[in-house]
Formats: structure tokens, C-alpha cells, sequence
């Protein structure tokens, strides 16, 4: 198969509240030249509702994709960490559990031979695209942005499952953040939990959770925080109204996802990576962005293949909150 | 025509349960060559023994198979009371009917079979029994104590006691281990050098004691009562006849930069040192890696200035070959570095620490004088968190099991602190308490009511700076919340490991070790300080975690084993060793790269009838232990395990598959 293409799983919360996700990896993907090829009629990974409820609805619904998956061939890029771990499961399972195997090459009608690894789509753009490559592709740095990365619960951990990266000290958000110009915060809240789908069911707790990661956004003086997961997305950011009453302080800091910051970076209009869709508006980090050099537009383009070919840099655009 | 006597044993219920063992003996009783049968509620009890006595002079049997429970177990005590009927003890075999039968099996009429399927087969082994005798070994009157810690101290001390010599090889510059840079010892508190350096001043001045520091040993060769050690006395670059101990050299030496590894990396030293000024023997080295004059050949300093002349830059290393009856292993234990917990900072924080390191941080010998200052800043702190478990009771990053010590210390860690400043405010995490000593859950429980430590049942998932303070996040699992602590300092109860080249002194002297490199006991209830390998003994924490109280009673008893064996005119060596046939030898030596006890040389061999001259395979009687893997690899079939010969083995195995 062709390098740098890949089936692309975005989930239901790409399709949805995600959207931005949605729209700047697409967008991102295609400035790199890494062709995303959505897999046909996938399903819901069964997120934390099937693995709560029923073990083997845990392993079936995922397991229901990575057959779609086998069936294309490709690895997959998977945006959501949520789904991304839930996938990850499955895939440990149908190597190491014959059982487990069995039952879903059964239920499933397929054979699992493991030619289709899901991965996160921050871990193909970093590992797999290589970071020497995108930083040429970054030509709009985002100076004067301080950033920090936050990996929530899931991306990395646990480290037998997934495993791209330190469970405990992850770098990979951080060397975007570092490639994309932007200056990188240090601070201890990366693989905190945002609370998850508590943001539900327990919405105070949640509002806990993500207080004290804002708050620690906050004293690293952070001007976003950087996510690669929209459910952290979606809880840090309506979440902070919450937030500030529990901590009698104001947040209004917004959350980016990795892709809309590559974007930005490559120069992609704001508008294109979905950056007007946020409620809390990154309106403040655009302005912040010197203007790009010898900027000219072209906005919505076909897919630009191959990664000689320069992209012209996108002007700012005024993204609204 | 052999006349076999079989007694099958209840063990209680234990075999009785699930095997019918009147039936095992009337099976048994049918068999050919037995001569009588019977069976006894406790075959290995008083009564018992006297039953399989009684039998063999009323019904004039002349072998014993005991069904039972593994050799392993009782074979010695079958093997004695045949030889108290007027056995040859090796007469009397053991078939295993417990472990290997009841204990594994339900069904009772299978069990049964099974149980007389194993009698039958001891039975026809038994039948090829030969009388054998054991050997005389000479015993070489002197004991090597590696590790000159407060285990190996007390062990060395104790065989000197009986009347023996002892070389004790300390691999640091002075003998005192671990226990030496302790502050105070639970649970009573009392100062550690103030009943260690005691008994270091004590051994070092036992005539019996030769104490060989700064040095290791290379390789060991022998074998029980006849060990040969190679030891490397590495160069000191001073001449310990002619030191006086005065410290002018290191006082004036001008690389003062060297983390200092008696203060586990906190304080500095030079590069000519004593580790501690109480140090055994009170005599500098140099370190060569880092000493200005063997870096970049000019300096001196140190000869200078030395009035007895005791500087020798050109001392090589010194390489001893001594003789030794037996060996005490007591390489002590390594702290783990917690550098592998991400959340606890990856060691990145200077005011996250070790609790070694803090006993070295309130320690009046230490480098802060013993007033407890912070690494950071060397702010004394006003509040201290105390994590407890850190590598240990964790599978995922350290070792899955407790490594016994550091609740107590821990205890102990707090308690000092409040002793000294009872406004520090002091938080301990802890998973459970675990105080099973003598006066020790009292200890523990002073320090939660007495002196009010706040002990919070819980793990701690992050640590990590705020400000200039360390913010400690967790949980109370007892209040079922979490819980966020701002501390000054962290002190990290880390895991006890072993030495990281355990594995390594292991090979060299051919004992086990186990899947954590921990030192293996022959049986971890009843022989606690022997390994396997006969005249290698345990003593301290090479073998598992143990506080002073414990390594130093493993030293002792370790001691009493050696100087026991020392005590008689010579050794006894089990008969069931392998014999190689040399008229058929054909001098391979395949045996020899199989042996796991190197137990084999070459020797030549003139044919009695030829007069042909060969080389041959022959066992070393004293380094064999019978495990007859020369004997499956001999191409020729020259080899015979006394005891398990080829004709024993086949009969049982053809009785096995019999119908």
C-alpha cells in the first residue's frame, strides 16, 4: 500500500461535537500529503459505556471495526483517545487472547492477520510522518503562543495497551507544540483525568477534575492547552464557567486541538481547521500569531499529494468564538 | 531373591483422604519380592519407625520402600531408620504418595490405583538397590565471609568465636555495610554506629578474623570443606602498614567535587577517602577515576603531605588464593532508585528523596551535620510527606513484593523528625502497615498517637513543584477522597533489591538465586541460611529484605553451621553421585560441558587388560550432586548414578507403563 495513506477512523464525536477535530486532521493530513481513507460503515468503539456494562461488548464493537479495518488493508488513524484505547484493547485482545480471537473472527466473519494496527493520528504524524519532516512543513511558527500539552488519561496509558509514548512524562503533544513555534509550559497536569463521560453523569465531580487542571494551565501561564482527544476537548472546555465558580476565579482559556495548532502553523486558514467553532474562542492566540510572511490564500483546495509541493500560506482570518 | 518390606502411611488424613491405603498394602503385599506389607496412621513418627524396625528382624527383610510423602521430605529419616534396623540406609526407597498422588487427585479410586501404581514401581527399584557408603571428605578449617555488613560481621565474629579462622572480604573501602549509615534503629532508637562501630573495632581486633577490604572475590573453585577463592585486593594507593590514620591527606586533597557514596549521593568527598571517619580499618584509598594525579599525572598532593610516607601511587592490585572449609554470602541488598517513577518526578527533584538519603541528611555524621536541611535550597522543612511502598507491592514498575523493612523505618524516619522539631508537620502514605516485630506495631503506634503523624492510607499518584514547595497529590482511601499535600520535603520509602550483581557472585559460587536475584535457600522453612550447594551458606539480606535484628541472627546461624560442620574430624558426602565407567569411557568429555558443578576432569586411564593408555572422564565425589545430567548425556552409556542406575530407572518406568 501506499505510504503515508491510512484508513481513518474518527469516531462518533468526530462526526459531532469534534468537529473541528475532524476538520483540521483532514486539513493537516492533506497539507502532508498523508491521505486519510474514512473506513466504510464503522461503529461507535462502545466507549465507556460497553466496557462498564459488558466485557465482551468491549471487545465486539471495536472488534466489528478492526475487521473493517483488516479488510482495508491499511493502518488506521484513530483522532480519539477514547476510541484509540478502546481499539488498542481489542487489538491486544485478538493477539494475546485465542479465545477472544476465535470468537470475534466468528462473529465477524473475517481472520485476523494484524496487517491493520490502529494508531493515534498524533502518533503517525510525529512517529510515522517524522517530526523533521513537519517541522518543513511549519512555516507559519506560532511565536509568541505559550502552550501546554495535555494528554489526558488515555493516550498513553496503560503502557502495555498503548505505548507510544512515557506514560508518566509524555512528549509527543509537547514536540508539536515545540515544532509548531509556539513556546511549551512546563507543568504536571498532562496525564491528569478530565473526567470523561462523568461530565454526565457526575458533572460536579467533573467540574472538580477540570478545575484543577485549569488551574494548573493557569499557573504555567498557559495561553491553550493542546489536546489530541475531543472528549477532553469538550470537558475543558464547557466545563470552565463551572470551573471558575469552584475556584472564584475567571478561565477563559482555550483548548486547541493538536491538529488546529499544526494548522495554524502550516498556515491553514482558521476557519478550514474549524477554529470557529469553539465556545471558548482562540481568538486571542490568532492575534497573537505574527502575520506570516509573503502570506496569499488559497482556502479548501484539492489534495495537495506530495510534499515537495509548497502550500501557499493561508492568512490569518478571524476565527469566531 | 530380595525381601521387601512396604508401609504405606496415613499422613493423617493427608494420604489417607484420598487414596484407600489398606487396599495400597494388600496391592502391595501381592507384589513379587515383598515379604510383608502394612500400614501406620504417621509413618515418620516414633511408632512409625518402629513399626518398619519391628518388621525388619521379624520378617527378615532386607530393603524398605516407605509410600509416603516425598523424599525431599523424609528420605533421610527412612534412609536412618532402616540403617537403626540394620539396613544399609540406602536399602529404602520412598514412594511419593502425597504430593504426587492425594494431594493433586479427588477421585479417590483413581488415586488409589495410582497410589499402587507408584508402590510397584519403588518396589522394582528397590530390588536393584545397592549397598552404598559414604565417602570421608576432609575439611579445609577456615571460613570466607563475603560481605562485611552487620550479617556479615556477626557471622564472621561467631566462627571466630568456635575457634576458627575467618576472612571476612569487604568489597568498600571499610567494613560497616548499610547498617553504618543509618541514624538510629527502630524500634528502640538506639544510635546505629553506637552498637555497630562496637563490633566492627571488635572483629577487626579477633585474632581469628583476617579482614580483607576493598576488595572481591574473583572466582571460587572446590568444593564443600575444600573451596579455593581467588580474591582481588584492589589497589588502596596506600600502604595500610603505614598509615596512621592521621586524615591530613584527604583534608588537603584537592578534588573535593565526588559525590560521596556513604552519604548515597548528598554529600561530597575527595578523591583520597575514608567513607566515614569510624570507617574499618581507618585507612584512606584513592580513587583512582577521580584522583587529579592518576587523571592528568600531576598533583601529589596527598604524598606530600603525608607524614608516615604512606602514599604509593604505583600499588597494584593484589590477587589472594586462599583455602576455605565453606562460605557465608553476605552481599547485603541495593536500595532501587527511584528514578523509574515518572510521577515521583523520574529523580528530577532534589527535595524528593530516598529514606537511605534521609537517614544520611539526619545523621551527625552526615553532610548536613545532622540538622535536617532540604537538598533544594537547604531550607529545614516545615512539612514532610512520607510515601511508603515506592518498587515495592508494585508489579507494574518495581517488584511485587514487601520489602519488610520500610514501614518500620519509616515509623522510624518520622519519629526522629518530631523528636527534633515537633511542629514539622508529617504526612505518611502507606498501603498497610506491616509491624510484625518485637515491640514493633508499638513503635508504629507511637508514632501515630504520641507524636501525631498524620498516616494516610493511600497511594500517592503525583508529586510535582509548586512554588518552592512539592505539591503531593493522592488519596485517603479510608476517607475515600483525595487528598493534596504541600511539603517541603519527600522522602520516598524505596524498595529493597538485590545487589545488581547478585547474579553474578551466584554463578561464581554455584548457588541459585531467585527471579528477583535473591540468594535461594535450600528450604525456605527448614534451611534457612544453607543454599543448595553444600558449604555456601546465607546470611543478612542478600537472601530476602531483613532488618538488623534478622540479618544479624542469619549471621549467627549461618556461624553455627559452619563452625558445627568445622567441629567434626571430617565430612560425610552422599554415596549418590555419579561414577563414570572408564573401560568404556571413551573420554568425550561431553559430561564435563553438561556438568552444572563443573564436577568433572580429565584424567588418564591405562586398560588393566590393554595396557592402552586413555583419557577418561571422572567425577569429583565432593563438587558432585547427583543430578544425573552427565548421565543422560553420555554418549557411551559410561556413566551410572549411584542410587538411580540405569537398570533402577528402566525397571520402574517399565512398571509404570505396565498394564
Amino acid at each position: 500500500m501506499a505510504e503515508n495513506t491510512y484508513s481513518y477512523y474518527p469516531g462518533c464525536s468526530l462526526h459531532g461535537t469534534g468537529k473541528a477535530y475532524d476538520l483540521s486532521a483532514r486539513a493537516v493530513c492533506r497539507h502532508l500529503g498523508i491521505e486519510l481513507r474514512e473506513l466504510q460503515d464503522w461503529n461507535c468503539c462502545g466507549a465507556t459505556s460497553a466496557h462498564a456494562l459488558d466485557s465482551w461488548a468491549a471487545i465486539a464493537l471495536p472488534g466489528r471495526n478492526a475487521a473493517i479495518a483488516e479488510r482495508a488493508g491499511l493502518d488506521v488513524a484513530v483522532p480519539c483517545a477514547a476510541c484509540y484505547s478502546r481499539q488498542k484493547t481489542c487489538e491486544k485482545a485478538l493477539q494475546e487472547d485465542q479465545q477472544a480471537r476465535e470468537r470475534l473472527e466468528k462473529e465477524m466473519s473475517f481472520s485476523y492477520t494484524g496487517r491493520a494496527r490502529f494508531k493515534h493520528l498524533l502518533e503517525i504524524i510525529v512517529k510515522d510522518y517524522g517530526l523533521e519532516r513537519l517541522r518543513e512543513k511549519l512555516t507559519a511558527p506560532l511565536t509568541g503562543v505559550r502552550a501546554v500539552g495535555y494528554y489526558g488519561c488515555l493516550l498513553v496509558r496503560p503502557p502495555d495497551v498503548v505505548g507510544f509514548d512515557d506514560p508518566e512524562d509524555p512528549r509527543t503533544l509537547d514536540d508539536v507544540i515545540l515544532a509548531s513555534g509556539a513556546e511549551l509550559a512546563n507543568w504536571y497536569a498532562k496525564t491528569d483525568c478530565c473526567g470523561g463521560s462523568l461530565a454526565l453523569v457526575r458533572p460536579d465531580v467533573c467540574g472538580q477534575m477540570v478545575a484543577r487542571i485549569l488551574q494548573q494551565a493557569k499557573e504555567a501561564g498557559a495561553d491553550c492547552i493542546v489536546v489530541a482527544c475531543p472528549l477532553c476537548h469538550s470537558n475543558l472546555e464547557t466545563r470552565q464557567p463551572m470551573a471558575s465558580k469552584l475556584l472564584r476565579t475567571d478561565f477563559e482559556i482555550p483548548v486547541l486541538y493538536f491538529t488546529e495548532m499544526l494548522g495554524l502553523a502550516m498556515g491553514l486558514p482558521p476557519k478550514r481547521l474549524g477554529l470557529n467553532t469553539h465556545l471558548i474562542s482562540p481568538r486571542k492566540i490568532l492575534r497573537r500569531k505574527p502575520q506570516a510572511v509573503g502570506a496569499a490564500a488559497t482556502v479548501g483546495g484539492p489534495a495537495q499529494r506530495g510534499p515537495e509541493r509548497q502550500e501557499e500560506v493561508a492568512g490569518e482570518e478571524e476565527a469566531d468564538g | 531373591m530380595a525381601r521387601i518390606g512396604v508401609f504405606v502411611c496415613h499422613c493423617g488424613t493427608n494420604i489417607a483422604k484420598t487414596v484407600d491405603v489398606d487396599r495400597v498394602a494388600a496391592a502391595a503385599a501381592r507384589m513379587p519380592n515383598v515379604a510383608y506389607a502394612t500400614t501406620y496412621l504417621y509413618m515418620c513418627s516414633d511408632p512409625g519407625q518402629n513399626i518398619i524396625k519391628e518388621a525388619v528382624k521379624e520378617h527378615s527383610l532386607d530393603r524398605i520402600v516407605v509410600a509416603a510423602c516425598s523424599p525431599s521430605l523424609h528420605e533421610k529419616t527412612f534412609q536412618k531408620c532402616a540403617e537403626a534396623a540394620g539396613l544399609n540406609p540406602y536399602f529404602s526407597e520412598m514412594a511419593n504418595i502425597r504430593e504426587q498422588c492425594s494431594w493433586v487427585h479427588s477421585d479417590r479410586e483413581e488415586a488409589t490405583a495410582k497410589a499402587i501404581k507408584l508402590v510397584q514401581m519403588a518396589v522394582a527399584r528397590a530390588y536393584y538397590d545397592q549397598e552404598l557408603y559414604q565417602s570421608q571428605i576432609p575439611v579445609h578449617r577456615r571460613a570466607l565471609v563475603i560481605g562485611g555488613g552487620v550479617a556479615g560481621i556477626q557471622a564472621a565474629l561467631d566462627v571466630a568465636a568456635s575457634g576458627y579462622e575467618v576472612v571476612l572480604v569487604e568489597r568498600t573501602p571499610s567494613i560497616g555495610g548499610r547498617m553504618a549509615q543509618f541514624d538510629k534503629t527502630f524500634p528502640t532508637l538506639d544510635c546505629a554506629a553506637c552498637i555497630l562501630t562496637p563490633k566492627m573495632v571488635e572483629v577487626a581486633s579477633d585474632p581469628n578474623v583476617k579482614i580483607v577490604t576493598y576488595a572481591e572475590v574473583e572466582s571460587v573453585s572446590g568444593f564443600l570443606g575444600n573451596f579455593e577463592a581467588v580474591i582481588r585486593r584492589r589497589a588502596r594507593s596506600v600502604r595500610m602498614d603505614a598509615c596512621n590514620g592521621c586524615g591530613v591527606c584527604y583534608q588537603k586533597c584537592p578534588s573535593k567535587k565526588i559525590p560521596s557514596e556513604f552519604n548515597a549521593g548528598l554529600g561530597t568527598r575527595t578523591a583520597i577517602y575514608v567513607p566515614f571517619p569510624q570507617a574499618v580499618p581507618n585507612v584512606p584509598v584513592i580513587d583512582r577515576e577521580n584522583c587529579r594525579y592518576f587523571l592528568t599525572g600531576k598533583c601529589r598532593i596527598c604524598e606530600k603531605v603525608c607524614s608516615a610516607q604512606a602514599i604509593d601511587f604505583d600499588q597494584q592490585d593484589e590477587i589472594l588464593k586462599e583455602q576455605f572449609g565453606a562460605i557465608i554470602v553476605a552481599t547485603g541488598i541495593d536500595v532501587l532508585d527511584h528514578s523509574i517513577y515518572g510521577e515521583y518526578g523520574y529523580g528530577r527533584y532534589p527535595d524528593v528523596i530516598s529514606g537511605l538519603q534521609l537517614e544520611r541528611l539526619i545523621n551527625a555524621g552526615g553532610p548536613t551535620q545532622g540538622i535536617l536541611k532540604r537538598p533544594s535550597d537547604g531550607k529545614e522543612p516545615e512539612s514532610v510527606v512520607f510515601i511508603q511502598c515506592v518498587g515495592s507491592r508494585d508489579d507494574s514498575k518495581g517488584f511485587p513484593y514487601c520489602s519488610k523493612v520500610c514501614c518500620m523505618y519509616t515509623a522510624k524516619h518520622t519519629i526522629l523528625l518530631k523528636e527534633k522539631h515537633p511542629e514539622t508537620e508529617i504526612y505518611s502514605f502507606y498501603i498497610d502497615i506491616r509491624s510484625t516485630g518485637k515491640g514493633y506495631e508499638e513503635f508504629v503506634r507511637r508514632a501515630q498517637e504520641e507524636f501525631g503523624v498524620h498516616y494516610l492510607r493511600g497511594r500517592v499518584s503525583r508529586v510535582y513543584p509548586r512554588g518552592d514547595k512539592m505539591v503531593v497529590m493522592g488519596v485517603d482511601s479510608l476517607l475515600g477522597q483525595q487528598v493534596e499535600v504541600e511539603a517541603d520535603l519527600v522522602v520516598l520509602a524505596t524498595a529493597a533489591q538485590a545487589r545488581s550483581d547478585a547474579k553474578e557472585l551466584a554463578r561464581k559460587l554455584n548457588v541459585a538465586t531467585d527471579r528477583y536475584n535473591f540468594f535461594t535457600e535450600a528450604h525456605p522453612k527448614l534451611r534457612p541460611v544453607e543454599t543448595l550447594t553444600a558449604g555456601v551458606f546465607l546470611a543478612g539480606a542478600c537472601q530476602f529484605p531483613k532488618d538488623i535484628p534478622d540479618s544479624v541472627a542469619s549471621g549467627s546461624a549461618a556461624a553455627a553451621k559452619v563452625a558445627s560442620m568445622f567441629s567434626k574430624p571430617f565430612l560425610l558426602s552422599e554415596p549418590t553421585v555419579a561414577e563414570v565407567l572408564p573401560l568404556t569411557c571413551v573420554g568425550c568429555l561431553n559430561c564435563q560441558s553438561v556438568c552444572p558443578f563443573n564436577a568433572i576432569d580429565e584424567v588418564a586411564f591405562v586398560n588393566p587388560l590393554t595396557r592402552e593408555e586413555k583419557k577418561v572422564a571422572k567425577v569429583n565425589e565432593g563438587l558432585c550432586n547427583g543430578c544425573g545430567t552427565c548421565v543422560a548425556a553420555c554418549y557411551s552409556s559410561s556413566i551410572q548414578l549411584r542410587g538411580f542406575t540405569d537398570e533402577q530407572i528402566f525397571r520402574q518406568i517399565e512398571t509404570a507403563l505396565a498394564p
